[in-house]
């Protein structure tokens, strides 16, 4: 039998080319779309900007002579840090939004935990129903629960939760409830909650039953267990929600423009104004450019991290 | 009463207590009324066939589960309220159940982080480090249990239900994960180093070479009921019942019904001869137990066997040769097989028996064990 035969008449090599045809396609071109973006000339024309490839007459290839106005001025606002009266919106937004995502993020493994870990112990036949039931609102369209939060929190005396004060009579008057942080907050948890509680669940599923037994033999009290084994033996099942949480967060937009007001800054706000009223493409490919390469950075490392200590070992 | 704990003093024999405890899941009775007393530093081996409610008793001991009824009392204290964690017992899991995320020592320290109240760090690391001695295993200190061979979890393990020196070692199929070589050599050394600590111990086993290796006394246990207790010899050589005669080595077995000292049984020629102790009802059904060993083999055409013995011909059915001895199958002439284990060394003078050779086997009275259940 010939043992060498084409590559091309492999199974595998094709199985294997899908994915990273998919990366090519769908996220290596774009983000080299952008990357030019970013380093054009805003100009008042369609598209609103010039390309940092200029084809000269009689050159055989275009010159490239990017523009790095956009990432200059990102630099200039990292450097007028902690000066009086700087104009820092671009930092202030990456900040609003790495705060609300940690905080997000934070929220929902507190929240998603329990969650996780009940639907875990639960008896085999319970545990599709229950995961059925985390993701049941994924059947409804993501705008419509947003609004549905809308007007959960209406800030007027229609809205539901500032009826069901009144009528207890714990406020006098309608509390504001919506177009603030907290509104954001409230409905970025709720959103992202399912991406947190399906990887811990998946972790939590397959924890050794008898490692709790081994501790709760060796005199360890059922907290003192779940700290000591359950948590840290978890600790994949949480990275993995938490990155699942956390990259989408930073850069939502929809949530905070229709929960949050005017003042809560984000940068996925930010890309749209550039990209949208202020007609600055080079600015807004810059920023989405910074952001996946900040978002890169922690997860490469995160990724190392895990292969180093094998066996999802702590110390 | 006074009780004395010193350990130079005689072990009290009722250390512990085990007084009808009943545990039932859904329909099944897993385990149906055990009463067992279990002396100071005495090393006892559960034994019984998977499903028979040995580790559900041990789990029972240990806290992991609740008997439904009666009680377990050890060193004179109820265990009926205390939680696992609150428990001195500590047990060695099957195949361990060692934490991956730790180290060895940070395994065996595991128990001592947890004493309220809490141990110097100093002290800890004392002990972890005299432990590790005992089983050998300083060197692997660092190590994770995924870096270790199953023979070296197995010691990890040891060490780690060790540390607290409980009042109660519980060993769940200690040796089950290990290799057979691995196995033998291991069941002596476990031995030796629990009586070196000087700690009770009652180990949960299916393997009855296991249990008599290593158990002083062992107790047969069949769906959920404790059949019989005592030492490998009780156990093996006057069986109470056939479970325990055919669960425990090999035996032959002839069933008949009783009439005048002699066992009346359809499978053998003549009415089979019992011993003059055995005293059951005339007229009575009754089970005949005669062990491989305590049958002997001769051919056919050899001088008859003397009074006292049951005899029988047949031919030779299988041969299983094992070195130090064979165990023959004979067929007697209505198709009963006799299973008869002999010494090799009987051949010394003459080739010893083959395929469809006509054979004789033959049994001392005496040598057979009367059961009446």
């Amino acid at each position: 039998m010939k043992r060498a035969r084409c590559f091309l008449l492999r199974g595998h090599f094709w199985v294997g080319l899908l994915p990273w045809a998919w990366m090519l396609l769908f996220f290596a071109l774009p983000f080299a779309l952008i990357l030019k973006v970013s380093l054009s000339t805003p100009e008042l024309a369609v598209p609103p900007y010039v390309s940092p490839f200029v084809l000269e007459p009689g050159a055989a290839l275009p010159h490239f002579r990017p523009d790095l106005a956009s990432y200059r001025r990102l630099h200039d606002e990292l450097r007028a840090l902690g000066l009086a009266g700087a104009d820092l919106q671009y930092l202030a937004a990456w900040g609003g939004s790495l705060l609300l995502a940690a905080l997000t993020t934070l929220l929902c493994l507190v929240i998603g935990y329990p969650f996780a870990y009940h639907i875990a112990r639960s008896r085999e036949a319970a545990r599709n129903t229950l995961l059925m039931l985390v993701m049941l609102p994924f059947w409804t369209s993501f705008l419509l629960r947003v609004y549905a939060w809308m007007s959960l929190l209406d800030s007027s005396e229609l809205g539901l939760i500032n009826r069901l004060l009144l009528a207890a009579g714990l406020v006098d008057a309608p509390l504001q409830l919506l177009y603030n942080r907290g509104a954001v907050l409230v409905g970025m948890v709720y959103s992202y909650l399912p991406f947190m509680v399906l990887p811990l669940y998946a972790n939590l599923v397959k924890l050794d039953q008898r490692l709790l037994e081994a501790a709760a033999d060796l005199g360890a009290q059922p907290w003192m267990t779940f700290l000591r084994v359950t948590l840290p033996l978890s600790r994949r099942g949480i990275v993995a929600g938490a990155m699942l949480v956390f990259i989408p967060a930073v850069g939502e937009f929809v949530i905070p423009d229709l929960l949050g007001g005017g003042d809560v800054l984000m940068i996925g706000r930010k890309i749209w104004d550039d990209f949208g009223p202020n007609q600055d493409w080079p600015m807004a490919a810059a920023v989405a450019v910074t952001m996946v390469l900040v978002l890169i950075v922690p997860i490469a490392l995160l990724h190392r991290h895990g292969r180093a200590n094998g066996n999802g070992a702590q110390r | 009463m006074v009780q004395d704990s010193d350990s130079g003093s005689r072990p009290r024999r009722d250390y512990l207590r085990i007084e009808g405890v009943t545990r039932r899941f859904d329909d099944t009775l897993a385990v149906d009324g055990v009463s067992l007393a279990i002396a100071e530093r005495e090393i006892f081996a559960l034994l019984g066939s998977s499903g028979c409610g040995k580790t559900t008793l041990l789990r029972m001991l240990a806290g992991l589960e609740a008997p439904d009824a009666g009680r377990i009392v050890l060193d004179g204290e109820d265990l009926a309220a205390v939680p696992a964690y609150r428990r001195p017992t500590n047990m060695m899991f099957q195949s361990y159940a060692l934490f991956p995320h730790l180290t060895v020592e940070q395994n065996v320290a595991f128990g001592l982080w947890q004493e309220r109240p809490r141990l110097a760090r100093a002290e800890v690391a004392a002990r972890v480090a005299a432990m590790l001695e005992l089983v050998q295993m300083q060197r692997y200190a660092r190590r994770k249990p995924h870096e270790l061979s199953g023979g070296q979890q197995q010691r990890v393990a040891l060490a780690r239900s060790l540390a607290k020196e409980p009042k109660l070692l519980l060993l769940d199929e200690p040796l089950a994960a290990l290799d057979k070589k691995i196995r033998q050599r291991t069941q002596l050394e476990l031995v030796n180093l629990i009586e070196r600590v000087g700690v009770t111990c009652i180990l949960v086993t299916h393997d009855q070479e296991e249990a008599m290796t290593m158990a002083g006394r062992i107790g047969v246990m069949n769906e959920g009921r404790l059949l019989q207790v005592g030492t490998p010899g009780e156990i093996y050589e006057t069986p109470n019942c056939r479970f325990t005669a055919e669960f425990v080595g090999e035996t032959n077995l002839f069933r008949g019904r009783v009439d005048g000292g002699a066992l009346h049984c359809e499978d053998f020629p003549a009415p089979i001869l019992l011993p003059a102790d055995a005293d059951p009802d005339d007229g009575g059904e009754a089970w005949l137990s005669v062990r491989p060993e305590r049958v002997a083999l001769s051919r056919a055409g050899a001088a008859p066997a003397g009074a006292g013995c049951n005899a029988a011909v047949g031919e030779v059915a299988e041969i299983a040769y094992l070195g130090s001895h064979s165990v023959y199958h004979v067929r007697l002439a209505n198709g009963r097989i006799v299973i008869a284990s002999v010494a090799s060394a009987q051949w010394r003078d003459a080739a010893p028996p083959t395929w469809g050779d006509a054979v004789r086997v033959a049994w001392f009275a005496p040598d057979g064990v009367v059961l009446t259940r």
